[in-house]
């Protein structure tokens, strides 16, 4: 026998459950405990960059919107950098910008909403431009382990033609499930998205 | 008052390793310790498990990044669900003190990480307004709490047990006993929702939530010991809990730059 490797093994998954609100967001649960709540707000009024809604729906696959969906997003900021001592691109940070935020489905509608801003592009390592996206994390009753996956923004055709992840996207006609399309509204900026998490459309999930 | 530590912590923490940050990416997670999207046993996951395969990519910062929080974000109560939401008394339940480490797979604790848990009260009812169990709600019992992890990754908290529960998946479907927890690690691919269990507890083996782990060794994980030595005598028994995050690479591939 060799000698052991004795890493230990990740904790396993389970699911968040229809109840999630009430640890992760408990005025959606129906109570006010904490005097600092984590939401789907991620700016301030000093924060840097474009104000954007980010606005969207998880559905299953009998096309049904989940009504007890959560989404937590994470991003760079207007300059392209993440809030996080790894990051150690040239951008610069934006104190008034965490860059993540958490969000419940809407319990009749299933719509999910973001205030945040437009994320730059991101600098990899080897110096290469990757297109603005931010980063998608699904949990639910009945979603056994947190799915990950990608929004990018119609309005960065150049940019997403040249994204490295969106370039292993295979069959190509499967990179449109990660993007998020730009429109108007009362003169606000949304991007709207649909996640579906199975049928001919299905939305590309990362193994990350 | 807030709630105290228990009286002894971890018994292996008088070696404390120094905590170096790590930027590569994160060792591939192995999914055969998960449970599988689809696992019909479960049947909510039958219309909400993605059919088509994952796509690996590399870590890039965009995964080995992830939301950093602070004793800012806490609040004093806000590891105490005994007094958390109490209005005039303490909530009925067993008193327990739940408390242990989250390390990576490399055995290192994972420090100043934000930990949250909820759970249903003693008569297994949840203070949601989509539950409508028959069990009563509890008055002094909101059900949720947080914690940061120490330089140690050590984290406590003190709770009444939760009851089990019946829901809708065979006719007599029950949820032994069980407190949810939220973990977030240093980066947003160490992103982790699972659910702790108590020892002894006969409902474990037929949960069909619980079993559609594949792997017996990593279902056994979930379940936390009685931890005698850390009660409070005349006061609280005390469940441990170690939770284990993805470990870390010390640096990037710099000539496969692929994804970074």
């Amino acid at each position: 026998m060799p000698q052991p490797l004795n890493y230990l093994k990740e904790t396993a998954s389970q699911t968040a459950g229809p109840y999630v609100h009430i640890g992760l967001i408990p005025a959606m649960a129906g109570f006010d405990i904490f005097e600092n709540n984590f939401s789907n707000v991620l700016v301030t009024p000093n924060t840097q960059g474009e104000r954007i809604t980010l606005e969207g729906k998880v559905l299953d696959g009998s096309g049904s919107p989940l009504r007890d969906v959560l989404l937590e997003i994470w991003q760079a900021n207007a300059a392209g950098r993440y809030n996080h001592p790894a990051d150690r691109s040239a951008g610069a940070l934006d104190a008034d910008f965490r860059g993540w935020g958490r969000g419940g489905s809407d319990f009749e509608s299933g719509l999910v909403t973001f205030e945040t801003i437009k994320p730059g592009a991101i600098t990899d390592k080897a110096g290469r431009k990757c297109a603005p996206h931010v980063n998608v994390w699904i949990v639910a009753r009945g979603i056994n382990i947190g799915l990950n996956t990608r929004l990018y923004f119609s309005d960065e055709e150049a940019a997403n033609a040249a994204d490295p992840v969106l370039n292993l996207v295979e069959p190509q006609v499967r990179r449109k499930t990660l993007i998020a399309t730009r429109g108007e509204r009362a003169g606000k900026v949304v991007y709207s998205f649909t996640i579906n998490l199975q049928g001919p459309d299905e939305t590309v999930f990362f193994d990350v | 008052m807030n709630v105290q530590a228990p009286a002894l912590q971890d018994p292996r923490l008088n070696r404390p390793e120094p905590f170096t940050p790590r930027d590569g990416g994160f060792f591939q997670r192995d999914r055969s310790i998960h449970p599988p999207a689809y696992a019909p046993g479960y049947k909510s996951s039958v219309l909400r498990s993605p059919r088509q395969s994952l796509l690996s990519i590399e870590n890039s910062v965009s995964e080995i990044t992830g939301p950093v929080f602070g004793h800012n974000d806490l609040g004093p109560l806000d590891n105490d669900l005994i007094r958390n939401y109490a209005k005039d008394g303490d909530p009925v339940g067993e008193r327990i003190v739940v408390h242990g480490r989250v390390l990576d797979e490399t055995g290192r604790g994972v420090p100043n990480t934000l930990v949250e848990f909820w759970q249903a009260n003693a008569g297994g009812r949840y203070r949601h307004k989509k539950d409508t169990y028959l069990a009563p709600i509890d008055p002094n019992f909101g059900g949720c709490g947080r914690a940061l992890t120490d330089d140690n990754g050590y984290y406590y908290f003190r709770t009444v047990k939760p009851g089990p529960y019946p829901w809708r998946n065979f006719v007599n479907s029950w949820r032994p006993a069980h407190i949810h927890f939220s973990v977030f690690g240093s980066g947003f691919a160490q992103r982790l929702i699972t659910q702790m269990y108590f020892e002894g507890d006969p409902l474990i083996p037929i949960c069909p939530i619980l079993t559609t782990i594949p792997d017996k060794d990593a279902l056994d994980r979930l379940v936390a010991p009685l931890d005698l030595n850390a009660s409070t005598p005349f006061d609280s028994l005390a469940y441990r809990f170690d939770i284990v995050l993805r470990g870390q690479r010390s640096t990037y591939f710099e000539n496969r730059p692929e994804g970074n």
